[in-house]
């Protein structure tokens, strides 16, 4: 059946083919007719056509390094934009693929589409007809003209199918790296794309860290730091009293302990929101047992055993978890949530599912855009779906190596 | 009473055992994990008190120790101290349904009297939860509403009950007879419909799976 299956794909790559060639073609007749002026109203269009052909190949030989837009300005005048097309290395690239494929990627497609075609023949045409044929009828290096030899003729049939069939993987294959080939953008467009992206995410980066920073700094100052300062005046008073008002001296002491106590209690809220406990001690999952048992929503758990992850990322799944759950217990009017996480050796992926009223939308106040940009950081990604009447799934991916071999204890 | 303490500070580690001494107690303090595990697993002490974070790795080290020692003798008691307190490591702790646990924030030692209770508590076979974990429970029990039809008397009981406090204790506190926190557990079982215990210690865990689901 898969062998089948990618018969098909064979067929429809020498369909591409054929419409490349037009494509090609109509380019080929568009560039000739600039100096007339014609070419000018018919390149935009025609040069539009061939890239979508260019797409698609490289989506079915993908992963392939996709080039830049190649006309990204519509509104321009037709001259420009004719410039900018005939200016593009990349439509170069795309007039040669299609000057080539028909040729050499149709051919290659063609092979097992011939076996099996052959094949077919001489298994349910030859049966039929070899009576009618006199002399002549050969099926390969097999003359026809006898029950035996017709049916060498129809087991020959079969293995021609087999051997097509068999052939389509390794010819797909091989189309796909011809494809890449051709079609794959330059090394420099990519690394000029990544610059970009690592630009950004490290500004991104930044900004994080010096709001966090500045949080943390006005926690500490209004928080601890203020009730120390209450702590140590109180304790001063309560020296000066001690000769000569006992009573009140001790109830400024209790105070004084109150009052340390609730300093503890705010360093503990920012070390939390800095870094969980639980996540140092004993990693992801386990931080998001935690904070399952923490959520007022029923919050179900499901995790392989990861290991630990570099601290960086657990720290930002975490978050990008929690504030996931914090939009479902806000927003959506869920019940219930599914986390499940999984590790596939290089990438972490985390879904997490509620079964709210959904119409979420990343930009729509709940947080989730903050966490894109964490998570970018990482090249990480994350995608939200959420239907009007839910459910709301958010799906997170961060390429890590697990790092360790502890699993998570339970 | 022999007490094993395990603390990595070297002031809260003196502090605790000054406090400990002064009390009548036996202490014998360690400071790292495998020194813990060590004293726990050979001969059992009457009550181990523990921090969760120890060295070598200051991960939840004093917490393994600990829930490990528990396995090899059910029943041993052992109090909890943390500069956190989290909900997974109570259920943790809780898990084996047998009592003798305390879970406690570090803070509390300095109410000595109380700390000192909670040590006697816990030896004795009950279960001391802390404040804060039992405050975030009942938090969630309200947003989720399964305590909505208690009065605010019997959630000020419930809370002090979560907290693994006697009827005695807890009448004091909030300065009522005995009969009348015998009247409002009452009420608070029928209510939930948890099945009424006279133990204290089941009485507890009962009523910490009831705030759980």
């Amino acid at each position: 059946m898969r062998q089948v299956r990618a018969l098909g794909r064979c067929v429809l790559r020498s369909w591409l083919a054929l419409a490349a060639w037009t494509s090609g073609a109509c380019v080929v007749l568009a560039v000739l007719l600039l100096p007339l002026g014609l070419g000018l109203a018919i390149l935009p269009g025609t040069a539009a056509w061939l890239r979508s052909l260019t797409d698609r190949a490289r989506r079915w030989a993908a992963p392939v390094a996709e080039p830049e837009p190649l006309n990204p300005d519509r509104t321009a005048s037709r001259r420009s934009q004719a410039g900018a097309i005939i200016g593009a290395e990349s439509f170069w690239r795309d007039l040669l693929w299609a000057n080539l494929e028909p040729g050499i990627g149709g051919l290659l497609v063609a092979v097992p589409q011939c076996l099996v075609a052959y094949g077919l023949f001489g298994t349910l045409v030859q049966p039929l007809i070899w009576r009618r044929v006199d002399d002549g009828n050969w099926y390969a290096f097999i003359p026809v003209t006898s029950t035996p030899a017709m049916l060498t003729a129809a087991a020959l049939g079969l293995a021609f199918i087999a051997a097509g069939l068999w052939a389509t993987a390794p010819v797909l294959r091989l189309h796909a790296r011809w494809t890449r080939l051709l079609l794959a953008a330059p090394r420099s467009t990519a690394l000029t794309r990544r610059v970009e992206h690592l630009t950004g995410t490290r500004a991104d980066a930044i900004d994080a860290q010096a709001a966090e920073l500045g949080r943390i700094e006005r926690d500490l100052h209004d928080g601890a730091q203020a009730r120390l300062i209450a702590l140590g005046m109180t304790l001063d008073h309560a020296t000066r009293l001690l000769d000569t008002d006992l009573d009140t001296a001790r109830a400024l002491l209790l105070d004084v302990r109150e009052t340390s106590s609730r300093a503890l209690a705010d360093l503990r809220d920012l070390v939390h929101g800095i870094h969980p406990p639980v996540l140092a001690d004993r990693g992801l999952t386990d931080a998001l047992r935690s904070l399952a048992l923490d959520s007022f929503l029923d919050v179900d758990v499901t995790a392989e055993p990861i290991g630990r992850l570099p601290a960086p990322v657990e720290s930002a799944a975490y978050f990008a978890v929690s504030e996931a759950l914090a939009n479902a217990t806000k927003h959506s009017g869920a019940r219930t949530v599914a986390i499940a996480v999984t590790h596939d050796g290089h990438r972490l992926h985390i879904t997490v599912t509620d079964d709210g009223r959904g119409g979420a939308t990343i930009d729509g106040g709940t947080g989730l855009s903050g966490v894109v940009r964490r998570l970018g950081t990482f090249d990480g990604t994350l995608a939200l779906h959420s239907p009007p009447g839910g459910p709301t799934t958010v799906t997170m991916e961060i390429p890590c190596a697990s790092s360790s071999p502890k699993t998570s204890s339970s | 009473m022999r007490v094993v303490l395990a603390e990595d500070l070297f002031l809260l580690r003196d502090g605790l055992v000054r406090t400990l001494r002064e009390h009548g107690c036996e202490v014998t303090p360690v400071d790292n994990g495998p020194a813990l595990h060590r004293a726990l697993i050979g001969d059992p002490p009457d009550i181990a008190v523990v921090d969760v974070r120890l060295p070598p790795t200051f991960t939840d080290e004093g917490l393994q120790a600990a829930l490990a020692a528990r396995r090899a003798h059910p029943g041993l008691p052992v109090l909890v101290l943390s500069q956190y307190v989290d909900q997974l490591y109570a259920q943790e702790l809780l898990g084996g349904g047998e009592g003798a646990i305390g879970y406690l924030l570090k803070d509390r030692v300095t109410d000595t009297a109380q700390f000192i209770d909670a040590v006697r508590r816990v030896a004795a076979g009950a279960t001391v939860m802390d404040p804060h974990v039992i405050a975030k429970l009942l938090a969630r029990g309200d947003a989720r509403g399964t305590i909505g039809a208690l009065t605010p008397r019997e959630r000020d009981v419930l809370e002090l009950m979560a907290e693994g406090r006697s009827n005695a204790a807890i009448a004091a506190t909030l300065h009522v007879s005995e009969s009348a926190v015998a009247k409002h557990t009452a009420g608070i079982f029928t209510k939930l419909g948890i099945g009424v215990s006279d133990d204290d210690n089941r009485r507890v865990l009962a009523v910490l799976a009831y705030l759980r689901r």
